[in-house]
């Protein structure tokens, strides 16, 4: 059975900035505040709502932090979960049009 | 010590311009009595130029942007502007009167993901908040207009700013923004006006309403807490800073005049003319403003309440000296706590003087000369 695609979008509800490595993001709709450390921060500015998931993983994280793959990919998707739940990321089966405010 | 004072204290210790306060224009549809600005267009930057200013704030690591003015939908480019900032994204705040603000202004807002809206309500009473916008019907269009952000589910805060004319009113403000089920916010501090004239001070509520307000509990949480008497200062206290302006806070006039803060006057530089981290990272006004530590000022150092005052350091140059103390604030400590000030004491006062006797020459904002 084919794997699932995720692919996942920064919602047009959210501010963010980096700072010092780790960014900083707010999603407007409730001020709730979050900072992302640098491989969530990695994955974040990733979320183009093009690129699969397992793409951005595979090419970007496991690329700059030397992290075991199926660990990372497992830690990646629960990340993007917690995220989804808070409005700050939108997540597909599908390819996702980026959203702008 | 929450997540965001965390953030804040990290750009502070790192000189990162985490929030920037933007009057877009100085024009209003409002004539407050107690307004400091002149409502005059001198030359506001352009849409292009203010787009160009948030592309480098952004690049500047500015993650907090609050527009405000005058009144910020006096330009017609203001939800362009919005956008733009929005697309960058900026955690927006807009400070307006409202009053220009309808469904469709409504939906708008809501629908660039601003954060919060402040808006200006100086009573529960028409005629007296008229009296003081001097626009007729501006309750009733401001209260209308915060019932269609409230509508769009946005985040507004009612701003109360107190004088003389509504001191009275400010339980009636609370009961209506309850009422909206919208926040509230008072504040009792009235500044000179920008061409240095100091008549708009006999507004200031006087010293006795000021001690009434510190001790209600709707207004200041605990007040035998807020009016406890200053702890004996540590040496972290003295080693301290007044506030985050010039720190990781600064102020951008419509003319593109750079100014450590909103109420501190010091012109570091023009973004017409520099970049603004340029401006930031290298004039010699924000790096002086950056160096002044509670042990340096030249007479608060010595004063009981300095660790506890709300002390301006903007508002202390305003009457001569950045480092010298903010009488408006000596009031407030000696109200709220009763004891004498170290600036009184060296006046030989046992209670402040009144503010609207204050003649003390004061700087005025210019805008900085621009050459064509």
């Amino acid at each position: 059975m084919p794997e699932t695609c995720i692919y996942i979008a920064r919602s047009s509800a959210i501010a963010a900035r980096a700072l010092a490595g780790e960014m900083m993001v707010m999603n407007s709709a409730d001020s709730t505040f979050f900072t992302l450390n640098e491989v969530a921060t990695t994955i974040f500015q990733a979320a183009d709502g093009r690129t699969p998931l397992r793409e951005i993983v595979r090419d970007r994280v496991c690329e700059q932090f030397d992290i075991d793959p199926e660990q990372a990919q497992a830690d990646a998707e629960q990340f993007v979960a917690e995220l989804s739940g808070h409005g700050i990321l939108l997540v597909s089966n599908q390819p996702l049009a980026p959203e702008t405010p | 010590m929450s997540l965001m004072s965390e953030v804040g204290q990290k750009a502070f210790n790192l000189g990162v311009p985490l929030a920037v306060h933007m009057d877009v224009t100085y024009r209003c549809n409002e004539r407050c009595v107690h307004c400091y600005l002149d409502h005059d267009d001198h030359g506001e930057m352009t849409t292009a130029e203010i787009k160009d200013v948030l592309d480098q704030l952004a690049e500047a690591g500015v993650f907090f942007i609050t527009f405000s003015g005058g009144e910020v939908l006096m330009r017609r480019d203001f939800f362009e502007i919005v956008e733009y900032a929005r697309r960058l994204m900026f955690n927006v705040k807009i400070k307006t009167n409202a009053v220009m603000i309808h469904e469709e202004e409504a939906r708008r807002i809501r629908e660039l993901g601003v954060d919060t809206i402040q808006i200006s309500v100086y009573s529960h009473r028409p005629e007296v908040h008229d009296a003081i916008t001097k626009l007729p019907h501006s309750f009733e269009r401001t209260v209308k207009a915060i019932r269609f952000l409230r509508e769009q589910g946005l985040r507004v805060t009612i701003a109360n700013v107190l004088m003389t004319a509504n001191s009275s009113d400010h339980s009636g403000v609370q009961e209506l923004a309850a009422e909206l089920g919208v926040h509230y916010t008072l504040d009792p501090t009235i500044t000179p006006m920008m061409d240095g004239d100091t008549s708009i001070l006999s507004l200031r509520i006087p010293g006795d309403e000021l001690k009434e307000i510190f001790r209600n509990p709707t207004l200041v949480g605990n007040p035998e807490e807020f009016c406890a008497p200053p702890k004996p200062p540590s040496e972290e206290d003295l080693e301290g800073y007044s506030c985050s302006a010039g720190h990781s806070f600064c102020y951008i006039s419509p003319y593109g005049d750079v100014f450590p803060c909103v109420q501190f006057p010091l012109p570091t530089g023009n973004i017409r003319q520099q970049k603004f981290l340029d401006i930031w990272n290298f004039s010699p006004q924000m790096k002086e403003v950056r160096s002044i530590q509670a042990k340096d000022l030249t007479v608060c150092s010595s004063c009981s309440h300095v660790s506890s005052c709300t002390r301006c350091p903007g508002l202390a140059y305003m009457e001569g000296s950045m480092r010298g103390p903010s009488t408006a604030d000596c009031e407030k400590s000696f109200y709220r706590t009763g004891i004498p000030t170290a600036n009184m004491l060296r006046q030989g006062l046992s209670k402040p003087r009144t503010m609207s006797g204050n003649t003390t020459p004061l700087v005025q904002i210019r805008p900085i000369a621009v050459p064509a």
